[in-house]
């Protein structure tokens, strides 16, 4: 027994949420910095006042690439880091387009994915989301 | 008042192994190697190495196993796993312990069996949400800066080609270098591309090898067997671990490493001679002499160009070949503080920068997350 336990870690909130299909991020309540990966703590100011809040999810491509790959190993995919209009960045990749036609700059939306039985933010194509 | 390494201490020693394939050779035969090799070349015996600076990608507690295998109980070590970069920041550290008088003689070391072993090793404590999307590591992530310079600054594929081709054309004038074949722009942009917009040709080798530096202090240094290599200042900064964190993937902690290091040592970039860059990738050395200042941010892709830093360019960059034509063992920074220790000696060979008084060392770690800055003088510069 610790001190916080029986208090659900960051990670298995952050899961919690995306298992019920629902995306929320920390949020700090000292400085409003959007947080990811989830924490106890904000890496801008120190502050344990996090706040799980709802994200509109819009974001925008920051960098991206193609990891080259055998075909018969599953072919080529992306790899991107997207920003969130709200101001955090992930790792992550964007869906349904061929690797090569995602560029800096795309607009895009994030959706919940699954990798590995793992539930993941990965994002589309804002036109395709739209659409 | 910040304490200053500047000229209190100095490289008298080095050491290489292994350099290329050494089968069946382990890490620590080849580092113990190195070290042997070192102290020979100091004159110095190696009971008397009383200070252990060392870091591998093997093992957790790096000091413990080389210090077991040298036979050695030194009175001060330092562990400082950072990635590559650990090298060039155990200098400082040396340095200090020196000047302290913790220890006498401190021994800096390194080797790998990577080539002929398992193949290269990333650390197994990958990021649990960068994991589910693959990322191929290191590659995709220096492949995410390169491509943001590229959109950001309007660097091109040929000028990142450039790097590889001027360390090519270095590596041919030395004799140990592990790729000496001719190489041109087209052979780089046409080798298999791994991670847009890095080819094969844009990522270090994957080679054995190993190194080491021996240090003393001044006074005892001016007894050398060869020109003393003095240590006038060294920094290091951190920016993240994860690439998605990092700040901004133009801009590397250099900056900061660079300008503290510059500080210390009262120096500024005109005033190097010959620059040691860890290029693991092509795009690194562009980063690096940006945010070291040898330009301005955005312009490192056509200060690279039409061989600036290529053998009889105006700033010679990686005069052994770097880790794109000479040796990449994984944790690469040992190197560029032996090969700028060779310059300053006047050793270099058919390489040799004539002149040479000032060189920066330059070591990166982990996804451009750790920098660590040297600069290193002749007995002049002090």
């Amino acid at each position: 027994m610790s001190e916080i336990h029986g208090e659900e870690s960051p990670d298995t909130t952050l899961r919690r949420f995306l298992d019920s299909g629902v995306i929320r991020l920390q949020i700090c309540g000292d400085c409003g910095r959007q947080i990811f990966p989830p924490r106890v703590l904000c890496p801008r100011c120190g502050g344990v006042k996090l706040v799980w809040s709802l994200i509109a999810g819009d974001g925008t491509v920051y960098s991206t690439t193609v990891v080259r790959r055998r075909v018969d190993r599953g072919g080529d995919y992306n790899v991107c880091i997207v920003e969130l209009d709200e101001g955090a960045r992930m790792l992550s990749r964007v869906n349904d387009v061929e690797p090569t036609s995602v560029q800096i700059g795309d607009r895009v939306q994030a959706v919940i994915d699954s990798i590995d039985d793992r539930p993941v933010l990965a994002f589309v194509r804002k036109s395709e989301a739209d659409s | 008042m910040t304490w200053s390494a500047r000229g209190k201490s100095a490289i008298v020693g080095i050491g290489l192994a292994g350099i290329g394939a050494a089968p069946g050779y382990t890490h620590l035969d080849l580092t113990a190697l190195a070290v042997h090799r070192a102290l020979g070349d100091a004159g110095i015996d190696l009971r008397e190495v009383d200070g252990l600076f060392t870091a591998n990608m093997v093992n957790m507690m790096a000091t413990t196993a080389v210090g077991e295998y040298l036979g050695i109980r030194p009175a001060v070590q330092v562990g400082t796993n950072t990635g590559g970069n650990a090298f060039v920041d155990h200098l400082q550290w040396a340095a200090l312990a020196l000047d302290a008088g913790l220890c006498n003689v401190a021994v800096v070391c390194y080797g790998s069996n990577q080539r002929t072993a398992s193949g290269a090793v990333m650390p197994s404590d990958q990021p649990i949400y960068d994991v589910p999307f693959n990322p191929r590591e290191p590659i995709s992530s220096y492949a995410l800066a390169a491509a943001r310079h590229m959109y950001q600054y309007g660097t091109s594929r040929e000028q990142l080609a450039e790097v590889a081709v001027s360390a090519r054309r270095w590596a041919q004038l030395n004799p140990i270098a592990f790729a000496r074949e001719p190489l041109t722009i087209d052979d780089v942009l046409r080798s298999r591309m791994i991670c847009d917009p890095l080819t094969l040709l844009d990522c270090c080798l994957v080679t054995d090898g190993a190194g080491a530096v021996v240090l003393t202090r001044a006074e005892r240094a001016k007894d050398s067997r060869h020109v003393p290599v003095h240590i006038l200042g060294v920094a290091s900064a951190l920016t993240h671990r994860q690439i998605s964190e990092m700040p901004d993937l133009t801009v590397t902690a250099a900056v900061e490493s660079g300008a503290r290091a510059f500080a210390l040592a009262g120096l500024m970039p005109k005033d190097v001679d010959v620059v040691q860059l860890y290029d693991a990738f092509t795009i690194n050395v562009v980063l690096f002499l940006e945010d070291l200042g040898f330009c301005e941010k955005g312009e490192g892709g056509s200060f690279v160009a039409n061989g600036r830093i290529a053998p009889g360019g105006s700033l010679p960059v990686n005069t052994n070949g770097g880790g794109l034509s000479c040796v990449h063992p994984g944790m690469y920074g040992i190197f560029t503080i032996i090969e700028a220790v060779e310059q300053l000696r006047g050793t270099a060979g058919e390489r040799q920068v004539l002149g040479a008084e000032i060189a920066l060392c330059h070591g990166n770690g982990g996804l451009l997350s750790n920098e660590s800055t040297a600069l290193v003088g002749t007995p002049a510069t002090v």
